[in-house]
């Protein structure tokens, strides 16, 4: 996988099983996005192949992997900040728009997961706060019903209360069936709610194996997460 | 007063054309950052096909109503084809080129498609034929109204409604803005970037076209090199109410078209581009995101 002329993964293999909450982790530039977004189709690799139920996606453009099951929730968010936030959740059920049924459905699980939003439905997503952004991002991918749902940093640049937050609500959209690939800086957190981790450093896979032995192991900590942060 | 009332209402239909005009250039900068200098030769090659249509078929012969409306649909088709067969073998294959080539492509398509009207139509002025039951006219309190601008302003501000419409009120529309803001995003979503691409250069042609009947109909005169002229005051237009902004484009035409009037009332009609092309550098320099102040290159 490359950029240009800089490759950005080599050889990454990584299998997430239905129902499973996966961690890609790994530090700044590791290449956690760009595997994301390969999965997702904004970005094509020169070799190698990804397969979901069986069938290779390479052949799909980034527009039609959605429709496949396949939902990003990307880094930073990246919310339409003049659009509102009901036109945001609108447009990630874009797919089933002649749907009416599908779409008032989607949107009441979400006021559900995220009251928040329902009462900030007619306020434009750029006027939210950083957390009701993420929540809104979060929402706009479940639109779509995804089977897999690929999330990118969620807790990135939010108060520690909200990540606490944050991560439940992904326990809890795990628990409904959703499988979930989770990227994040995050490592001691995210360790706690998923199965199974992934380690990625410079575009390998360094490590891999249970969340749980991965979150005792100090060294793998201290070589590829940094240390910990210390919060409760 | 007279005066001022009667240049309001010449700058108001001209204003309209250039609104039309300006959307065209807007949309495709805002959803593709390009600016489609091509865009003022479709108008003009819409002028010529319904020129075409008016003296050559019998369309004429339904009457004014319904024959207006046939020439301008079929007019507004045909340059709809014409802005997909442009995008997709000027643009689509550039998609991943930077914004330079892009550029480049439509200066050659634009010249490519006036020579080519040149060619067809000749190098001389063209005259659209009179057509009697659209030449009336009417003194309102003093000042003259002839039909033919009732009926530029009405179509123009019907059609702009009809476009905020669908922009703003729609899935469709909501996803062109997403598209605008942010391409890679908006694949995300399930949107197909380049069937928004594909509808940006469907609509945009269209309305020109039927902006260029209109002026074919009210000005008589036609002209090869006519899209240059009107393009650039269309560009500024756009430049003025911040380019990328549909709402903006739409006001700014209007605004362009009364000042360009007035000037050309009170100071000299012969100076008249003149004091359009002082007010774009003037935009450009002191305020390039447009006077209502909305982004410009805010995503490069
Ligand atoms: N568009 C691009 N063009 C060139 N190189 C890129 C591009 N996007 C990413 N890269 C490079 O690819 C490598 C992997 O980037 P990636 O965004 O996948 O890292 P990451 O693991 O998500 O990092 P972070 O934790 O900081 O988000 C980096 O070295 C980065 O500089
Ligand atoms: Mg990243």
């Amino acid at each position: 996988m490359s950029y240009g002329r800089i490759e950005a993964l080599r050889q990454v293999s990584l299998h997430v099983h239905e129902g499973e909450i996966v961690a890609l982790l790994g530090a700044n530039g590791a290449g956690k996005t760009t595997t994301l977004r390969a999965i997702s189709g904004l970005i094509k690799p020169q070799q190698g192949d990804i397969l979901f139920d069986g069938s290779s996606l390479l052949a799909s453009p980034a527009h039609r992997i959605v429709g496949q099951g396949i939902a990003q929730c990307p880094e930073g968010r990246r919310v339409f900040p003049t659009l509102t936030v009901e036109e945001n959740l609108r447009l990630g059920a874009y797919l089933h728009r002649k749907d009416k049924e599908w779409v008032q459905e989607g949107q009441g699980k979400v006021w559900e997961l995220f009251p928040r939003l329902h009462e900030r439905r007619f306020q434009l997503a750029g006027t939210l706060s950083g957390g009701e952004q993420q929540m809104l991002a979060i929402a706009r991918a479940l639109m779509a019903r995804p089977r897999l749902l690929l999330l990118d940093e969620p807790s990135l640049g939010l108060a520690p209360l909200l990540v606490q937050e944050i991560f439940r609500t992904i326990r809890a959209i795990n628990a409904q069936g959703v499988t979930i690939l989770l990227v994040e800086q995050n490592a001691r957190l995210a360790l706690k709610i998923a199965h199974r981790a992934y380690v990625l450093a410079t575009g390998r896979v360094a490590v891999s194996g249970d969340a749980a032995d991965l979150a005792n192991d100090e060294k793998l900590r201290k070589a590829y997460l940094g240390a910990a942060p210390a919060c409760s | 007063m007279e005066l001022f009332l009667e240049q309001l209402v010449n700058g108001l239909t001209v204003g309209s054309v250039y609104s039309l005009v300006a959307l065209g250039y807007t949309m495709v900068y805002g959803v593709m950052r390009l600016i489609n200098f091509a865009h003022g030769e479709l108008f003009m090659l819409g002028s010529y096909f319904g020129f075409t249509l008016l003296v050559s078929t019998n369309i004429g012969a339904l009457g004014a109503g319904w024959g207006l409306i046939v020439i301008v649909l079929m007019a507004a088709g045909a340059m709809a084809l014409l802005g997909i067969l442009v995008e997709r073998v000027a643009y689509a294959p550039l998609r991943e080129s930077g914004r330079l080539a892009p550029v480049v492509s439509a200066l050659g398509v634009s010249i490519f498609l006036q020579n080519a009207a040149m060619l067809i139509w000749g190098s001389r002025y063209r005259a659209y034929p009179v057509w009697a039951a659209l030449d009336r006219r009417w003194q309102v309190g003093g000042v003259h109204i002839t039909l033919m601008q009732v009926i530029i302003l009405g179509v123009s501000i019907v059609l702009m409604l009809l476009l905020y419409f669908i922009i703003q009120r729609t899935t469709l529309g909501a996803a062109i803005r997403a598209t605008a803001i942010d391409q890679d995003t908006a694949r995300l979503m399930g949107i197909d970037v380049n069937a928004i691409i594909r509808f940006i250069f469907i609509i945009g042609p269209a309305l020109g076209a039927v902006a260029g009947v209109m002026v074919g109909l009210y000005y008589r005169q036609i002209h090869f090199t006519m899209g240059w002229t009107y393009s650039l005051k269309a560009f500024t237009a756009a430049i003025m109410g911040g380019i990328g902004n549909i709402p903006g484009a739409m006001v700014g035409g209007m605004l362009l078209g009364i000042l360009e009037m007035l000037g050309a009332g009170y100071i000299s009609a012969a100076w008249k581009d003149v004091f359009v092309f002082i007010i774009l550098i003037a935009l450009l320099i002191l305020r390039p995101t447009g006077l209502l102040g909305e982004r410009v290159a805010e995503k490069v």
